[in-house]
């Protein structure tokens, strides 16, 4: 384990909430089919390529979803996970609850994109629930998806506005899923969970030393850049 | 046998108190208002609600669960920003929750109207949600086992049905209704129209009149489209 490459910085300063949606935008192979969750994975679909050809799945029952609708396009049987009235385009398909879960359950989508209170140095995610006594608790699809998409990436902030990072090396907060995280994508560095530890792609605005110190779990530069 | 009632009153006067009652819907697409406002109007109380949400806003089944008339909600989603009504139940300790994850509530209702008996899945295996539940490691992956969802009347809304019961939904309103329909010994479904038998497509035809029980045409909301996706 060296703390070596300090070439790994792609930027010299932390990535904005677009630059990040840019960049995991670009990460996603071309032909992917894919899940976007609500709030700022949301901001992904605004740097799809027509040319990647992805194909966007929205849980509650649709494949070949467009941007959100505008105006005249504004149809109330036509919306998304977030109850965002959306487009349908050219190839688009519908199908019931069941059939759209089995979509993510089965193992057919690509990678889902979610946000994250904290993820575990293992990929373990909790993104569903504070625990806090008196929080109505609200799972919605999260489970699903975090347990069946071949990859899932998490984008975050590092830290919480107290300046705590939300890599950690145990989840304090409620699971919603055990291993299941891939890639989490911050605003100072992206990083690589699995059974090997976390190792880092690349890092924004710091070195990997000074990410380390901002990170309670061991770092490691990854081996090789993967598209 | 296959009833087309008139209105929606006598479509849903034959829900006795403590019930469960499955209503269809995703947000407000799909969400048969019609049917829950004559729901509540007829007065059976003591119900546990099957939907994905907990009601939003001072409509539909927000109002149902306003009236004390839910003591039991299974759903995956409750807390929204217009949940006021669920939420003030929730807190008093007026409200029975059974928090499900999407997909589990989607595929336990499927169950149910498949017939077996539950199935094991991955999906909240390690997690709060699966406290207390069987477990297994199965092709080396923990999965959790779920029981099917069944209810004695399901309340659904679709495009168009046929003298047969035959029902056609519109884009993402489709959502629940096919496998409540399915999955209750009773559905009623509110149409926006009904069309003689012969007058769908039959390769088109996502719910077949055998899962459809009563049906009752409501007038679109104005504004409200009524195309089909398919011709």
């Amino acid at each position: 384990m060296s703390l070596v490459k300090t070439t790994i910085q792609t930027s010299d300063k932390p990535l904005g909430r677009d630059d990040l949606a840019r960049l995991v935008a670009r990460d996603i192979k071309p032909g992917s089919f894919v899940n976007l969750g609500i709030g700022q994975p949301t901001l992904v679909s605004n740097y799809l390529q027509p040319e990647q050809d992805i194909t966007l799945h929205t849980e509650n029952g649709m494949l070949g979803m467009g941007p959100e609708a505008t105006g005249e396009q504004i149809d109330g049987d036509l919306i998304n996970a977030g109850k965002i009235p959306v487009t349908e385009l050219p190839g688009a398909s519908y199908f019931h609850h069941a059939d759209s879960f089995a979509i993510m359950r089965g193992g057919h989508l690509d990678i889902c994109v979610l946000g994250a209170f904290q993820v575990s140095a293992t990929g373990d995610l909790a993104n569903w629930h504070t625990g806090a006594p008196d929080a109505i608790p609200a799972v919605g699809g999260a489970m699903d998806l975090a347990t069946g998409a071949k990859d899932v990436f998490v984008m975050m902030t590092l830290l919480t506005r107290d300046g705590a990072s939300k890599l950690v090396d145990t989840c304090t907060y409620p699971l919603t899923g055990v291993g299941c995280v891939t890639r989490v994508y911050t605003d100072k560095a992206v990083f690589l969970t699995g059974p090997d530890g976390v190792q880092v792609r690349e890092t924004f605005g710091c070195t990997l030393e000074e990410l380390q110190a901002m990170v309670p779990v061991p770092l490691t530069a990854a081996p090789a850049v993967e598209p | 046998m296959l009833k087309f009632i008139d209105t929606v009153g006598e479509a849903v006067a034959g829900i006795r108190d403590g019930s469960t009652v499955m209503i269809g819907g995703f947000g407000n697409a799909g969400q048969p208002f019609e049917l829950i406002d004559a729901l509540l109007d007829c007065g059976a109380t003591d119900l546990t609600v099957v939907n994905n949400n907990a009601g939003q806003g001072d409509q539909g089944l927000a109002l149902l669960i306003k009236e004390g008339r839910v003591k039991k909600m299974i759903c995956s989603f409750p807390r929204q920003s217009d949940s006021w009504h669920f939420d003030a139940k929730y807190k008093a300790g007026q409200i029975e929750l059974e928090l499900v994850p999407q997909g589990n509530l989607a595929e336990r209702i499927r169950a149910a109207g498949a017939g077996i008996g539950g199935f094991f899945t991955p999906t909240g295996y390690g997690t709060m949600l699966a406290e207390g539940k069987e477990t297994r490691i199965i092709d080396g992956r923990g999965q959790v086992f779920e029981t099917p969802i069944h209810a004695d009347v399901a309340l659904i809304k679709a495009l168009k049905a046929d003298g047969k019961g035959n029902l056609v939904y519109r884009k993402t309103a489709r959502n629940f209704g096919p496998i409540m329909a399915a999955a209750a010994k009773h559905t009623i479904a509110q149409v926006s129209e009904i069309v003689p038998t012969g007058g769908l497509d039959p390769e088109n035809i996502v719910t077949p009149g055998i899962y459809v029980n009563s049906i009752v045409r409501v007038a679109p909301a104005a504004g409200a489209r009524t195309t089909e996706q398919v011709a």
